[in-house]
């Protein structure tokens, strides 16, 4: 089934129209991060002029000096690991679970294991606001890891279930028939066929923890992550430009962890059967 | 009624019901030492089930299985002396073959230079020596099954289980490798367990063929006795073409109504009114359908006191047109009584 | 000659372990499943009980404590003219972005789903899927940037010449405002260019799922490609336009960030929350407005369940 240009079929062809609505949708969605590009080069510190009257790196190197910004980047990175690192464990108890038994209640575990991501970040953040307030729980770094890390074990979870759904059954009888206990089949066939969707799924809640900034002004108390950092900035701007650098690096940050993720989960065929 | 060595694998009253779909249904049945033993059966019949039983895939719902004498029951497939060749293969594909090879070995770790030594070996007899370090992706299907079939091996089990491993090859390959496992299980003295559905290759490799249909064994035995003296209908119509009269039509030809079968090519085509010898039965029809089939012709005769029997005959003189030429024709079958089978069922 | 697999090493103790689990296929279940579903039990159904419990408690007005003595006087407040006012703004927003939402991404996901070649498409999926995990601030922010007074839309505007036309939108009298980056129409904007990927995925599924047998099948039965689209494609988009419409309403409703920094300071459910439980410490109050998004997307979920979209997620 070829999707043959479809300019090639009478009748049925993109119009000219449904081509320019598109691109339009395309470059909308993507354009905007051009510009904070832009802003964060310009020489006017004082606003938004379009177009920018100069280019400099002035404040690059502005907000290499500030403690504030490494603070809060520190911040950041800390959380991010620390959610990451619980996700990882969890998530993959939990698909490893959901993928070798058939029980009462999948469903129902499917759904709390999507609810954190499911449902707007606020009420998320208020819940966990709400348990603090009753159970006598002051803001610290963990009460942050602890809101973070329960809407990135969904990420793992899609991730490494995916590609054990894609995966032979037939491979782990195979080493258990040969010998291989559960420990050492999980070792030796199933890690080395999940790796990759680990990697992926760590990295993709790595940068969903970096990114996060509605639950985290719930649980974060005084403290500043970078987008709790940037937020401040935003509601009483104080250094403009120093923002816009801030948002360029965190641009950048993000962006690779999704793109490596992207790359490592692209289809990869299975080579342990016959049909293939 | 024990033997003074304990079979190599022994069912007693094995059932193993999914709710309920009984797969299968209380079997007792042994497998002797050394034996290449078919289960041969359609899809669904309970063959691959008391494969993985005996691998140890599944648990009997009742009964035990024994292997060697000693109960299988809440044994993981990791602790049995019993390696499979699944159906698809299962080569590990992050593994070279080497690697796949040596799997076994590795997990019981035998040390490397001995592991190397068995591997190399076991690759020579499957004849795909120097294709160690390729990964399964670049083997061929045949080629791929080779690889599983080292892999068990190399363990040198007491038990080897292979789930219709021929399944997916063309035919010239399949028939090579026919012969090929059945040289192999000569040499290494190992007893082989075949699930197959395709009655040639059962009929070709086997020592001993169970037939399955619907999760019970209809019948054991040597090929020549599922054969020639099918039990039941059921065996009659899966292991080859047969013919099966029974009621008013039986009666006719055989004098009794019990229901009887015989085979296509024990039947002679004469001329109408041909003497029979003694020891033979004979049935008077037309030629109602004739079929060229290359190196044989199948005629199907109506019979004149009701019935149709199938007769297949080998072309030495015969050919198409001649052949086709005599539809219609009255002619006399005749078949010796000693080759009738009668039906159980 | 044994039964059992020879030269196996000394039994150790991870061998017996997993022969153990083995024989207990539930225990195995248990332990794998019990961690993550304890985290999420405690931590987040704990968290969601806690929000009920909280919307039942109230604030003493002297003292500015929170109150531990169930009580329904915080709902009484959500009744209140001004709360009232607050809930219809923000949900008169949410329904006007997720209109906006499937107008402007349809043709987006209908040109994916049928026309894009195989390269074309990939390529697609990661221009929607980029934005989507990226960080949300940054790309409210690069609006704030855009829409400001002196940005690249009154530069666009102005290269048209189509001032004119900038201030009227501006001057009018409910959406507009003294800036684009502090309006409804701005906010509009911004909602709808933050919300897009998570309507153009399940549409495009959806699109993509129409065999196209169905469509030939139309036309073999005389139908101009209008009368097909309108007929034949359209009604099996909608349980995709129905799914990512529960996205995007449930996440405007919620949201307290784009009214902040593109608003005109008029209060949204999200702000309200959001200014509850920080200085004024008013915990109970948030949770009963938080009450009010979860209750509109329970109902709106019924409506688009009828619809289809669950199938369509």
């Amino acid at each position: 089934m070829s999707r043959a240009r479809a300019s090639t079929r009478a009748g049925t062809g993109a119009g000219l129209g449904l081509r320019a609505a598109a691109l339009f949708g395309l470059l909308f969605l993507n354009l905007p991060l051009v510009f904070i590009l832009l802003y964060a080069l310009t020489t006017d510190d004082r606003s938004f002029t379009f177009p920018p009257p100069g280019l400099t790196l002035r404040w690059f190197a502005l907000a290499w000096s500030r403690a504030d910004i490494w603070q809060a980047l520190a911040l950041s990175v800390e959380v991010a690991l620390a959610g990451m690192g619980v996700a990882l464990l969890l998530g993959t108890l939990a698909s490893l679970a959901m993928f070798r038994f058939h029980f009462f209640g999948r469903e129902a575990v499917t759904l709390l294991i999507l609810l954190p991501i499911a449902l707007p970040g606020i009420v998320t953040g208020i819940s966990l606001r709400s348990a603090f307030d009753i159970a006598g729980i002051s803001f610290s770094y963990w009460t942050i890891v602890l809101g973070h890390a329960t809407f990135c074990i969904v990420v793992v979870y899609n991730n490494v279930i995916a590609r054990l759904r894609r995966s032979s059954p037939a491979l782990i009888e195979a080493s258990m028939d040969l010998g291989a206990d559960s420990f050492q089949t999980f070792r030796h066939v199933v890690m080395p066929n999940v790796a990759t969707a680990l990697l992926a799924g760590g990295m993709l809640a790595f940068a969903l923890s970096f990114d996060e900034v509605i639950v985290t002004t719930f649980t974060a108390g005084q403290q500043e992550t970078l987008p709790i950092w940037m937020l401040a900035q935003l509601v009483r701007p104080r250094d403009r430009p120093l923002t816009n650098v801030v948002a360029v690096f965190v641009i950048a940050v993000t962006l690779l962890p999704i793109l490596g993720a992207y790359y490592l989960t692209r289809d990869t065929h299975d080579a342990s059967g016959s049909g293939k | 009624m024990d033997e003074k060595k304990p079979s190599a694998v022994s069912f007693r009253g094995v059932s193993r019901h999914y709710g309920e779909v009984r797969a299968a249904d209380s079997l007792s049945f042994d497998i002797a030492e050394g034996e290449f033993f078919s289960m041969l059966g359609p899809s669904g019949s309970g063959k691959t089930t008391c494969l993985r039983l005996i691998a140890g895939f599944e648990q009997p719902t009742s009964g035990e299985v024994l292997i060697r004498g000693l109960s299988m029951a809440g044994v993981p497939p990791y602790e049995r002396d019993v390696n499979t060749v699944f159906q698809d293969y299962a080569l590990f594909p992050h593994m070279s073959v080497a690697e796949n090879v040596a799997y076994g070995l590795m997990i019981r770790k035998i040390p490397k230079a001995e592991r190397a030594a068995r591997t190399e070996a076991m690759l020579a007899m499957v004849a795909l020596s120097g294709m160690g370090q390729r990964k399964p992706s670049q083997l061929s299907g045949g080629q791929r099954q080779r690889v599983a079939l080292a892999r068990a091996l190399v363990n040198q089990p007491g038990v080897l289980l292979l789930d219709e491993p021929l399944g997916a090859l063309d035919l010239k390959l399949r028939e090579q490798m026919q012969v090929e496992l059945k040289a192999i299980q000569r040499q290494v003295g190992i007893t082989f367990i075949y699930v197959t559905h395709d009655q040639g290759e059962a009929l070709s490799m086997s020592d001993r063929i169970a037939v399955f249909n619907k999760g019970r064994i209809e019948q054991i035995g040597r090929p020549d006795e599922i054969y020639e003296h099918p039990a039941t209908a059921f065996v009659a119509g899966f292991v080859g073409v047969s013919n099966i009269l029974s009621g008013a039509e039986a009666a006719a030809v055989a004098g009794a109504p019990a229901a009887f079968s015989i085979r296509p090519e024990k039947i002679l085509l004469a001329a109408p009114g041909a003497p029979v010898p003694g020891d033979s039965c004979f049935a008077d029809g037309t030629i109602a359908s004739v079929l060229y089939l290359g190196a044989s012709t199948r005629f199907g005769v109506a019979l004149a006191k009701g019935g149709e029997l199938i007769v297949i005959e080998q072309n030495r003189e015969e050919t198409a047109v001649s052949a086709s030429a005599r539809q219609g024709q009255p002619v006399r079958l005749i078949w010796q009584r000693a080759h009738i089978q009668e039906m159980r069922t | 000659m044994s039964a059992l697999a020879a030269d196996v090493p000394a039994r150790g103790l991870l061998r017996r372990f997993s022969n153990f689990l083995y024989r207990r296929p539930r225990l195995t279940l248990a332990l794998l499943l019990l961690p993550p579903m304890l985290w999420l039990g405690v931590v987040y159904l704990g968290s969601l009980a806690a929000l009920l419990a909280q919307s039942m408690f109230s604030v003493d007005d002297f003292s500015g404590l929170t109150v531990y003595q169930p009580t329904l006087k915080t709902y009484g407040e959500l009744f209140q003219p001004a709360s009232l006012d607050i809930i219809l703004r923000t949900v008169v927003m949410a329904a006007s972005v997720t209109l906006g939402c499937a107008v402007i991404g349809f043709p987006l996901a209908y040109y994916m789903a049928r026309f894009a070649g195989l390269r074309a498409k990939a390529v697609f999926y990661l221009a929607v899927m980029l934005p989507l995990w990226s960080n949300y601030l940054v790309r409210v922010y690069s609006w704030k940037l855009i829409l400001a007074k002196e940005g690249v839309i009154t530069w666009l505007f102005g290269l048209v010449g189509l001032d004119s036309l900038l201030d009227w939108i501006l001057a009018l009298p409910v959406v507009g405002g003294p800036s684009l980056s502090a309006s409804y129409v701005g906010m509009w904007v911004v909602f709808m260019y933050i919300w897009l990927p998570y309507m153009i995925l399940p549409v495009e599924a959806a699109l993509e799922r129409v065999p196209r047998s169905l469509i030939e099948a139309s036309a073999d039965l005389g139908a101009h490609p209008r009368q097909t689209f309108r007929n034949v494609i359209l009604p099996l988009a909608v349980p995709g336009i129905a799914a990512g419409s529960i996205f995007t309403f449930s996440l405007t409703l919620g949201d307290y960030i784009i009214p902040n920094l593109i608003g005109n300071s008029r209060p949204f459910i999200g702000m309200v929350v959001y200014s509850y439980q920080g200085t004024a410490g008013n915990i109970p109050g948030a949770a009963a407005f938080t009450l009010v998004p979860i209750l509109v997307m329970a109902l709106y979920l019924a409506a688009a369940k009828r619809l289809g979209a669950f199938d369509a997620l």
